[in-house]
């Protein structure tokens, strides 16, 4: 019928269709994302599909990326605010592979950007599509594992079990203790999980110009967020909603704006704050901002010397071993103590995801 | 076998045209009023616009019943519908997901149509309102999610007291029914979460 769907005259390169979704699949997500969009926070159940990654692992993003990406796209994807980490590289390469999908590390460059757990420093831009990968898309099953009950609760805005579940949260410790997955109020009218993102990434999603789109593949959910829509932080008058800061800036770039992680550098006790997105602290260092322990994490071979001539937005630069294997890339060393200490301190934090 | 029975071609590469034709639903649905036209240049069945068609055969199949007014369905629509999507055409409005009407029909209200319920507002139908043309005709302030502040819009070809049904249709939110106005290869998005600011 047409060119995409005749066998390559390679027998060991299997005949997927574009984007690996067959095109019945891709309808039934694109009718859901269309009625998420309708009627923003609202959690649409969906076929989810059997993937070849486990659940857990990105399942509902790449559904929902499948469903939508095209050749005209460039793909941006990220897990905990990196561009190299395992995640990020694994889904990268899925798109390249099944879909030619041009990619990208540099924010202002994607016109998607799929993400695991943050919201990319930049600010995102008019016909951005941002893909949240979503392990637990019903903001009230911690408080009511049944179904048919949370369902009730969202239909007639039964939302008080939430704010006294915040309240108790102040009543015991003084201050709401939760930091990622904090509720959000959309549109004033339904309540959200807004994926595991860090609190912080919270006020990005208010009013942002992109639009963007959640899938949960264990839990077969898709909601989603049009661009300009309210998303309002559930607090109280006394008690407003604050987000984290840092005392100190990025030791290698020194942000004092962005998302920091906390990284263990030794035994003996000793920790660095840094960027936990890489593209913006490499973009960063590449202006020429310098952080108090750059000079030290260049000289022991953690960060190149060379990423202060980072391109943003050049394809060739890039921490991917499999598609640099000279292993002359900017930023980190791949297997560098730098990158398996913020890998662990990252996924004790927030846990699994869909 | 005379012309008029003869199915006329859907895509001609389904994956690519249906993907560029979501994509400009999906930007319609999000940010509502804006006006995108639907890449794909098939030739529509009689009866259909190009956008409408397009719409049809990216987001229809057999799971999603169709709802035509009657002279379409009896006609060269339905049969190409049916065909291309594999879609069942229902006669009762409330039992279809995607409905096309004519923008000048004074039937059915859109009431009539599957407004989805308050466990499950996903279920709605998302109407298809073919106009005469998406500019031109009485002004509507809209505002809502997807708007940054209030936007203009002014299609023609609308029945008297559209604006008062599409209002009315949004006071039901999170229930309702989602609209895409269409006019040749054009469509312009109205969710149900769009507000109506104002209408003469």
């Amino acid at each position: 019928m047409n060119a995409h769907q005749t066998l390559p005259a390679d027998e060991a390169v299997p005949a997927y269709n574009y984007a690996y979704l067959d095109e019945q699949t891709k309808r039934m997500i694109r009718r859901a994302l269309l009625k998420a969009v309708a009627v923003p926070g609202y959690q649409v159940p969906f076929g989810s599909r059997e993937m070849p990654l486990a659940r857990g692992w990105g399942t509902g993003g790449i559904q929902v990326t499948a469903a939508i990406i095209g050749p005209a796209d460039t793909l941006k994807v990220i897990d905990q605010g990196a561009d190299d980490t395992t995640n990020a590289v694994s889904i990268r390469r899925f798109f390249e592979k099944t879909a030619q999908a041009r990619t990208t590390e540099a924010t202002e460059a994607a016109t998607i950007i799929q993400t695991r757990h943050r919201i990319p420093e930049a600010p995102l831009t008019a016909g951005q599509i941002m893909v949240y990968q979503v392990p637990q898309p019903e903001p009230l099953r911690k408080l009511e594992p049944r179904e048919a009950e949370t369902r009730k609760m969202h239909a007639w805005a039964e939302y008080g079990l939430m704010q006294v579940k915040l309240y108790e949260n102040i009543a015991r410790f003084g201050e709401v203790t939760t930091t990622y997955d904090y509720p959000v109020m959309i549109n004033g009218r339904y309540i959200m999980a807004p994926s595991p993102i860090p609190k912080f990434d919270n006020p990005k999603m208010h009013m942002s110009p992109a639009l963007q789109l959640f899938g949960a593949g264990r839990e077969k959910r898709i909601y989603a967020l049009p661009p300009h829509t309210s998303v309002r932080s559930l607090d109280f008058e006394d008690h407003p909603f604050r987000i984290q800061s840092w005392k100190e800036p990025c030791a290698l770039c020194a942000a004092t704006d962005s998302y920091l992680d906390e990284v263990v550098i030794d035994d003996q006790g000793s920790r660095m704050f840094v960027c936990s997105d890489s593209h913006h602290c490499e973009t960063r260092r590449a202006e020429g901002h310098r952080g108090t322990m750059l000079g030290d994490a260049t000289a022991n071979g953690l960060v190149d010397p060379s990423s202060s001539t980072v391109i943003p937005g050049d394809r060739r630069e890039t921490r991917d071993p499999f598609r640099n294997p000279a292993g002359q890339g900017s930023g980190m060393d791949p297997g560098s103590p730098l990158r398996s200490a913020r890998d662990d301190d990252a996924k004790v934090e927030t846990g699994a995801d869909s | 076998m005379t012309t008029e029975t003869l199915i006329g071609p859907g895509f001609s590469d389904p994956v690519f045209q249906s993907q560029g034709a979501f994509r400009a639903l999906l930007a319609a649905l999000a940010e509502p009023g804006t006006r995108h036209v639907l890449p794909g240049a098939i030739i529509p069945p009689e009866g259909l616009q190009a956008a409408t068609a397009t719409a049809l055969l990216t987001l229809a199949d057999y799971e999603t019943p169709i709802w035509l007014p009657p002279t379409l369905r009896d006609g060269a629509a339905g049969a190409w519908l049916r065909f291309h999507c594999g879609a069942a055409l229902v006669s009762d409005p409330a039992q279809a997901a995607f409905a096309v009407i004519d923008g000048t029909a004074p039937e059915p209200a859109l009431a009539a149509f599957d407004a989805g319920s308050d466990q499950f507002p996903d279920r709605s139908t998302t109407l298809i309102v073919q106009c005469a043309a998406l500019k031109g005709g009485e002004a509507v302030t809209l505002t809502g999610p997807g708007i940054a502040t209030t936007r203009v819009i002014a299609p023609s070809g609308l029945r008297p007291g559209f604006w008062a049904e599409v209002a009315a249709n949004n006071e039901a939110y999170p229930l309702g029914i989602d609209l895409l106005l269409s006019h040749a290869d054009a469509v312009l998005g109205l969710p149900r979460s769009t507000r109506i600011v104002e209408f003469a």
